[in-house]
């Protein structure tokens, strides 16, 4: 018997069962390990982002600014790594705090100043697009030993599968966060306030601190995405990542989170991702679907869920 | 929640003044037309007209008209002509933010609405009427799903309009095969290039637009339904409104001024660009919203204050051009500016910028007294 708790989480994961085996059906090669490793490989920088997302979501948020963050820090660790003749990792070492700092300062604003967090995160949105484009309106191509060091490095597995840095490096921060959301008393708090805030401040919870943490965490994976992405593609570029934020939404959404917080995995958004993934490999395998059918689907998709939820959540409000 | 935060900032000065203050402003905001309803007029115009300005000290011409081949040229009138689509746009995102709801998918909607009109400029036999009709009813038809599914399926407006706004741009992309769609139709170009008595049309379609929905809100009782239901719809819904079709209706009117900034947009380039038409548009269209005062939870609105926020954000933008700064400093001049609007629309912000100006007074004045 499943519970009802867990139903989204199952439906997206056999959703995604199915496209991949309607994938392999379709066309030979698509059931590899390779196209898995693949999609690792493609939406590592999503799935990190992604997973940020999902806290804020949870805790009743929502951050557009990941998208922002993600081409800001590209841009910066180009500058530094390029122009400044930084080492990479001494880059990272600078913009994992600036990224978080940036966080937490949207943070203070929605909790001490009591403004919302859509229009404050689209404020953060405007403030890191505006000042990569200042920073740099070239793409920055980024040439370094370690890059190359750390493109050749990876995980060789049978069939042509290749784990790459980036992969792993998600599955890294996916265990982390996921250990932090169900075993720590701060994903507790995380639930708690999404779930209501005025009772999760009447529980002792210091909601300010939280808040601001959240912010700050989100905007930190987004920092990393952003490096991560400058490894994906070789540089920094100020019109990098431009849309990231939907995608990660709807990935959450589609993980069965329920976008008025309370409620929701971090497996799930993981799947989201990967779902939104196969889609989009079907349609690349496929070739003569054009692209905007990506958008369609994963439209319909997030219908899907938005509906399921509903009538979940009413039936679950009706009987108790 | 702020306790902390009043404690530091006002440590000594006199609390039992500032609080009566504090209280008598609360009350201000909730006597409506109050003696001090003008003041929400004060801050966005006096905004614009810094702006304005400030473009004058830049550019000595700035307020200079010319009338050439029965149109009037000048910076002025460029910028009403630009701001159109965004101006169009906030007319309907206020009504929806009045509601308590939001509207993502506009930007998506005026690519919908562009596409269709482009796509049906092509089809011989057909006139220009016919097509601003259909594209008039494509944008009506995507703001009842947005309406629908947050009136009558209780989705969180965010989330409804987000699946328009992602599978907008694809349907839109749909309808043009992929290619960017482009017409010849002199009569269809005017509704973006054209003029009367001396005007550019975006304008005229602004004016038309802004007069039709405040006679509609101010002269029914429409307007007092939005507001009631935005400041609380179980208790409107008590009172008899019916506010589930005062939500369907507000959207459809967002889809509506959607595709009428869509056709001025397609018009404008004389084609159809699925993916770059309205691109980012919604959000400059909450922007205007915000800018103009209007409360984000809803029950506050005014649309003459969100054209002025809609300019706003186009002065400031012909501003950053006419200074000479590269137009790279756009997004980042925009964002600052955005975050000191929210700043100062958050009472404890403005409480604690009182208590910095009254501590600095106290200092220069005791520095004074000392002096004597």
């Amino acid at each position: 018997m499943i519970s009802r708790r867990f139903l989204p989480l199952w439906i997206t994961a056999s959703l995604l069962v199915l496209m991949f085996a309607f994938g392999a059906t379709q066309f030979e090669g698509f059931a590899s390990v390779r196209v898995v490793t693949n999609l690792f490989r493609d939406n590592a920088f999503l799935l990190i982002t992604a997973l940020g997302m999902t806290l804020v979501i949870i805790s009743g948020g929502i951050d557009l600014s990941v998208g922002s963050v993600i081409a800001l820090s590209g841009v910066i660790a180009g500058l530094l790594i390029t122009q400044y003749g930084w080492h990479p990792l001494a880059a990272f070492a600078l913009l994992v705090p600036l990224g978080t700092l940036f966080g937490a300062g949207m943070g203070v604003m929605i909790h001490v100043y009591k403004l919302q967090p859509f229009i404050v995160t689209l404020a953060g949105m405007f403030l890191a697009r505006g000042l990569a484009t200042t920073l740099s309106e070239e793409s920055i191509a980024i040439d370094h030993p370690f890059y190359d060091a750390v493109a050749d490095f990876g995980i060789a597995l049978p069939d042509n599968g290749w784990l790459d840095a980036s992969a792993l490096l998600f599955i890294f921060i996916f265990i982390l966060i996921a250990v932090m959301m169900h075993f720590s008393r701060f994903g507790t708090n995380v639930y708690a306030l999404g779930g209501n805030a005025q009772s999760a401040k009447l529980m002792g919870i210091n909601v300010g601190r939280s808040t601001i943490a959240i912010y700050a965490m989100s905007s930190a994976l987004a920092t990393i995405a952003g490096i991560v992405f400058s490894f994906y593609t070789f540089s920094g570029y100020a019109l990098g990542g431009i849309g990231v934020e939907l995608d990660a939404i709807a990935a959450v959404v589609i993980g069965g989170t329920l976008l008025t917080g309370g409620s929701g995995y971090v497996l799930g958004t993981v799947l989201g991702v990967f779902l939104m993934g196969v889609i989009q490999t079907y349609i690349t395998f496929d070739g003569t679907l054009s692209s905007w059918w990506t958008k369609i689907v994963i439209g319909l998709l997030l219908f899907f869920f938005i509906i399921l939820q509903k009538v979940l959540n009413g039936r679950t409000a009706s009987h108790g | 929640m702020s306790k902390s935060a009043e404690v530091l900032q006002q440590p000594s000065v006199a609390v039992p003044e500032k609080t009566e203050e504090m209280i008598d402003k609360k009350t201000s905001r909730y006597q409506a037309g109050s003696e001090k309803a003008w003041l929400r007029y004060l801050w966005p115009v006096a905004a614009l007209v810094l702006l304005l300005v400030v473009n004058l000290f830049i550019d000595s011409s700035f307020f200079h008209l010319t009338f050439q081949d029965d149109r009037f040229y000048g910076s002025l009138i460029d910028i009403l002509n630009r701001a159109a689509p965004v101006a169009l746009l906030a007319i309907g995102m206020s009504l929806v933010i009045a509601t308590g709801g939001i509207d993502l998918s506009v930007g998506a909607v005026m690519a919908i609405a562009g596409a269709a009109c482009a796509n049906l400029l092509l089809v011989p036999d057909l006139s220009v009427f016919t097509v601003v009709i259909i594209g008039l009813l494509v944008g009506i038809l995507a703001g009842c799903v947005n309406g629908g599914l947050v009136a009558y399926l209780g989705i969180q407006p965010i989330v409804a309009t987000l699946l328009l706004m992602v599978a907008g741009r694809g349907i839109a992309q749909l309808i043009n095969q992929g290619q960017i769609v482009t017409f010849q139709s002199p009569g269809f170009a005017a509704i973006g290039t054209g003029q009367w008595l001396g005007l550019p049309m975006p304008i005229w379609i602004v004016i038309a637009m802004l007069i039709a929905t405040q006679l509609l809100l101010r002269k029914t009782a429409l307007g007092l339904f939005i507001e009631a239901v935005g400041c609380n719809a179980k208790a409107s819904r008590y009172m008899g409104i019916n506010d589930k079709s005062i939500k369907l209706f507000v959207y459809a009117v967002a889809g509506l001024c959607a595709a009428l900034a869509g056709m001025i947009s397609a018009a404008d380039i004389q084609g159809s660009d699925a993916n770059n038409a309205g691109l980012w548009l919604e959000l400059d269209a909450i922007l205007a919203v915000v800018i103009g005062g209007a409360a984000l939870t809803g029950g506050r609105f005014s649309l003459i204050l969100s054209i002025v926020g809609a300019l706003i954000i186009q002065t400031l933008a012909t501003t950053i051009i006419v200074s000479g700064l590269p137009a790279k400093f756009n997004l980042l001049i925009k964002a600052v500016v955005i975050l000191l609007v929210l700043l100062l629309q958050s009472e404890l912000f403005r409480n604690q910028l009182k208590a910095l100006f009254s501590f600095f007074k106290n200092v220069s004045s005791s520095e004074k007294g000392s002096a004597k």
